[in-house]
């Protein structure tokens, strides 16, 4: 794969069926190759963060989605990167945050774990429960670069509601 | 020093199953020396199986001493023919593979096994492992079956499982 022109399209638009293989056929007809993606469905939105290789400039990219974004009413980012495929960095640790939903888990345990070295690599989370009792559910993946310790130190001192685990990620490579 | 070229997926080798060994012999303890040092010259390996250098011989090496963190093990092992006789237990833990370069995933794999095999002299050994060790064994005798890890991968968000606590409080 030696296309040097990766860049990062993102595209947002009302959940329906076959956004992604519209603009899949779309990029696939105008030679492009597709790289690392994150696509998922946020609050009635569907969300596409998808790594492009494409010959031309961002302005010619979008262009060429110009029929698309008009089909499905998506709204369309691109940022033309210096790097390319493969920035992969390996996590090791994995922290699972859950508590009653209130304003303000996600500041103060990723505050506590920036503190203490984290790098995030990954984070998803959800709100889950019932409308009137709901629960805030997060998985955060990342490099501890102060090691663990520091990371154990820092949960330990979150407020008594949020619920935290944290444990490494032994990567096995064979 | 004698190092093989890893075979790399999409390789059709690494999805063949591979033959028994029949003979133990100097050919035998050639390849394996060989296999040794690719394994020892792979960026974080613990282990190798034959057809990762293209060899379609039930033989691969497990070797825990070289995990990041020390692990209970068994030394660095060689495995001929290897035959996992007893699982138990599950447990999630992230793999990649050398014939896989560039990628890692989640697994659940058995906590403990029973395993038997044949070391380099055809006797018959076996053993019982477990966590990263087992992990391992079961990592390298899937690829003498022409399985990847691919081929058992599950989904990255869905793991709220088997974690200690990290609050002793939430431990309750």
């Amino acid at each position: 794969m030696n296309t040097p022109h990766w860049k990062l399209l993102t595209l947002v638009g009302p959940d329906r069926p076959g956004i992604v293989a519209a603009v899949s056929r779309v990029l696939l007809g105008a030679g492009a190759e597709l790289g690392e993606a994150s696509m998922m469905r946020l609050g009635g939105l569907f969300t596409i963060m998808l790594m492009v290789g494409i010959e031309g400039d961002g302005v010619h990219l979008k262009g060429l989605l110009e029929s698309v974004r008009n089909e499905f009413k998506l709204r369309v980012h691109v940022d033309e990167l210096n790097a390319g495929l493969h920035r992969r960095i390996d996590p090791d640790v994995l922290i699972t945050v859950y508590g009653a939903d209130r304003a303000g888990i996600v500041a103060e345990v990723t505050d506590a774990l920036a503190r203490a070295g984290l790098s995030i690599t990954d984070l998803r989370s959800d709100v889950a429960g019932s409308e009137d009792k709901p629960i805030y559910i997060m998985n955060i993946e990342g490099v501890a670069q102060q090691g663990l310790p520091p990371l154990e130190q820092a949960l330990a001192n979150l407020s008594s509601d949020i619920r935290v685990t944290l444990s490494p990620i032994e990567l096995m490579r064979g | 020093m004698a190092l093989r070229d890893i075979v790399l997926y999409p390789d059709n080798r690494l999805k063949t199953v591979c033959d028994p060994v029949e003979s133990f012999n100097a050919e035998l303890r050639d390849f394996v020396r060989d296999l040794l040092d690719t394994c020892a010259n792979g960026p974080g390996a613990v282990g190798i199986a034959a057809p990762q250098v293209g060899f379609m011989q039930r033989i691969c090496i497990v070797d825990a001493t070289r995990a990041r963190h020390p692990v209970p093990n068994h030394g660095k092992l060689i495995l001929v023919n290897p035959e996992i006789t007893a699982w138990e237990g599950f447990a999630m833990g992230r793999e990649g593979c050398l014939s896989v370069p560039d990628y890692t995933g989640n697994v659940v794999r058995a906590e403990k096994i029973q395993l038997r095999a044949y070391d380099l002299d055809g006797q018959a050994v076996s053993f019982e492992m477990e966590g990263y060790e087992a992990r391992i064994a079961q990592h390298e005798i899937d690829h003498l079956d022409g399985i990847l890890f691919l081929d058992r991968l599950i989904s990255r968000g869905a793991d709220l499982f088997q974690r200690k606590p990290a609050k002793g409080k939430a431990a309750e």
